[in-house]
């Protein structure tokens, strides 16, 4: 486990980068169904990591284990280091892991910085709505966001807008990692765009960005990492740079069983601090 | 937009005012179309009666008011969470029965009966709400069960005798039937109220100026106060002519704004919108849904009984038929009416009012007109349809603009 991984391919990540998140051999079943086999996966602060596979290929399953909707069967999660449990959603957020759902759960009665502060709620003796309002323009300005105003209600916006709004919203409370689930799936060209923009403002900073995925080319143009999922098993784990739009494919549908035996080649499990040889 | 010069991107203050107007337009109506219907229902009704609009029966058309608009509070809260209360009227009876027999079967102080009037009230919401989390049954059949069961409670409580008459020396007579504030008190509170609502546009105003965010003028927040204060006062120089304002219709009035500003400028409020909007996003976003159910049921439980208990001390009395009838359905039309939708997370604690203004209103210009409660009843059938296609085309029209 403590081999360093200079010659993982693609070139191995520096030493010296600690995982924020870590999962280790994660299994979880429906009844009979495994969803999930003993899956490996490193999730590293300001990296994009893309979780790409076919469908049935265990992502949302994934997804839903670290937001603490489903606890894993077997497996260990390491926060920073440390064990943890998932048990329920309060404390993945507790954690800092903040997950953003394909049907992203806002309110649409509500104005924006409702929904932005839903739950967390900035009060006084009453509600403060003008250091929400303050703090949400802060926040959207940020990352850049086009949002025409703060106060109208979600329903009015667009959809790119209102993913927006819901990846703004996973950011308060400054987690230390954000899942996307699908954030591009439901959204034009143009929208599109402005949501990639977006994951890359998450990156510089400094979250570790997790973005599930069924369109490679948005998984291309920020993902900084591929992790291929099939049927429930690691089946790949690509440095985007180095990596072909076709390898990509053939490891999501099978082409190349196993392209890279997981995961200690690429990424040895959390490694002792110390200088390495 | 120049007197701030922060760089926040907001719209100049004129489009803001023509969104407004468009949003208006395109179906964000909110109380327009009740205060409109208000305005045609007493040109009709005065037109038809000259007595319709006398001071005389303007006061106890704000007394008649007062009992069913109560009720009609807790039902805006239920239906703000997309569910609904059908015992309000046998809750209301309920309580009735139990504060006649307590006051006079059982010689308890007033407090006391009130007490236990209202502890049965939130008794009985909180094993709605319980029921609710816990076994999911819809909140509909839970209550209409809860209309029969509790109904036959009211026939227990009163026992063979079927009428108790209140004492007309007591308290809660007194308050429901006779006390009416002297004009200079009236006056007095009609400025505190536009004056409370000044000061806070103006402290609001502050705030957002120190956080650097775009603000309304100040002389529009003063016309709003100044409106309100000339409306009042005209009001109750009108009705001081009579007897004057009614204890009880300020009461009334009082727990309006407190629900409002519960329900706008607290965290509770807006976990109630939060879960009428969408219940997965509340519960996603941490809060705990089933607290707020259960709140919800028990405040609708309670008012309920706080309107039967004005009720009964209007009538001095409690019997089998209190809070029969159309006690009911008047209190739910009222909420719907007043425009809170029934589809839950959009409506505000004055669609009560607004809503029990228009349904007693019609009752009694009707009852001025010697109509029997026949075409009442219809009519105030017709009225309640009205609204809830208002909704409903509204909530259409929000949707195709992009606003539902």
């Amino acid at each position: 486990m403590s081999v360093a991984a200079v010659d993982g391919p693609g070139g191995a990540d520096p030493l010296d980068r600690v995982p924020v998140l870590s999962m280790r051999g994660i299994s979880k079943s429906f009844g009979k169904v495994q969803a999930l086999t003993d899956i490996h996966l490193d999730i590293f602060p300001g990296e994009v990591v893309a979780i790409v596979g076919d469908n049935g290929a265990g992502k949302s399953t994934l997804v839903k284990i670290l937001a603490g909707v489903h606890p894993a069967d077997a497996g260990e999660i390491e926060f920073e280091r440390a064990p943890v449990a998932i048990p329920d959603p309060t404390a993945s957020r507790a954690l800092g892991i903040a997950t953003v759902f394909q049907d992203l759960a806002l309110c649409d009665n509500l104005d924006v910085v409702a929904n932005l502060f839903l739950g967390r709620e900035i009060t006084r003796t009453a509600l403060d709505e003008e250091e929400m309002e303050r703090e949400a323009w802060a926040l959207l300005r940020q990352l850049s966001a086009r949002i025409p105003s703060v106060r109208v209600p979600i329903a009015a916006l667009s959809g790119g807008q209102r993913q927006t709004v819901a990846i703004a919203r996973s950011l308060i409370g400054d987690p230390r990692v954000v899942i996307l689930d699908e954030p591009t799936a439901a959204l034009g060209v143009a929208q599109t765009a402005e949501v990639l923009n977006l994951i890359e403002r998450l990156r510089e900073r400094g979250h570790g960005v997790v973005l599930i995925s069924h369109n490679m080319a948005d998984v291309q143009a920020v993902a900084d990492r591929i992790v291929v999922l099939r049927l429930g098993r690691n089946n790949g784990d690509f440095l985007a740079a180095d990596v072909g739009y076709e390898d990509i494919i053939a490891a999501i549908t099978g082409a190349t069983e196993h392209a890279r035996p997981m995961p200690e080649p690429v990424y040895p499990a959390p490694r002792r601090i110390g200088p390495v040889a | 937009m120049s007197e701030t010069t922060q760089p926040t991107p907001t719209r100049a203050r004129i489009p803001a005012l023509v969104d407004e107007v468009r949003s208006r337009l395109t179906g964000n109506l909110g109380s327009l179309p009740v205060v409109v219907g208000l305005v045609i229902i007493c040109v009709v009704f005065q037109a038809l009666n000259p007595s319709f609009l006398s001071a005389d029966n303007l006061v106890n058309l704000t007394l008649q008011c007062a009992a069913g608009g109560t009720i009609a509070i807790g039902v805006v809260l239920v239906l703000l969470l997309g569910q609904i209360d059908l015992s309000v009227g046998s809750v209301s009876g309920l309580a009735a029965a139990i504060l006649a027999v307590s006051l006079t079967q059982l010689g308890w102080a007033l407090p006391l009966a009130i007490g236990a009037a209202l502890l049965t009230g939130v008794a009985i919401g909180l094993l709605y709400g319980v029921l609710f989390t816990r076994f999911g049954v819809p909140s509909f059949v839970i209550t209409l069960a809860g209309l029969l069961g509790v109904l036959g409670l009211q026939l227990k409580v009163l026992g063979p005798t079927g009428s108790i008459n209140i004492p007309f020396d007591s308290p809660i007579v007194l308050f429901a039937q006779s006390w009416f504030l002297p004009p200079w008190v009236a006056y007095l509170l009609a400025a505190l109220w536009a004056g409370g609502m000044f000061t806070s546009a103006v402290l609001r105003q502050r705030r957002r100026r120190r956080a650097e965010l775009p603000t309304t003028p100040l002389g529009w927040q003063a016309l709003r106060a100044g409106g309100l204060l000339t409306l009042c006062a005209l009001g109750v120089a009108y009705l001081a002519t009579d007897r004057g304002v009614g204890v009880m219709f300020v009461f009334f009035i009082v727990l309006v704004i407190v629900m409002d500003v519960v329900l706008t400028r607290t965290r509770w409020g807006r976990e109630v919108y939060a879960v009428g909007g969408s219940v997965e996003a509340a519960r996603r976003a941490g809060i705990r849904v089933d607290r707020v159910y259960i709140s919800v049921f028990v405040l609708c439980s309670s008012f309920a009984v706080v309107g039967g208990l004005l009720a009964a001390g209007r009538l001095a009395s409690a019997s089998l038929s209190s809070g029969g009838g159309d006690t009911n359905l008047n209190a739910i039309a009222a909420a719907v009416i007043g425009g809170t939708s029934l589809f839950g997370g959009r409506g505000s604690a004055w669609s009560a009012l607004l809503g029990i203004a228009v349904i007693q209103s019609i009752s009694n210009g009707l009852t001025l007109l010697n109509l029997d409660s026949s075409i009442r009843y219809m009519i105030t059938g017709g009225v309640l349809l009205l609204a809830v296609i208002i909704d409903s085309l509204s909530r259409r029209s929000r949707a195709a603009h992009g606003q539902a």
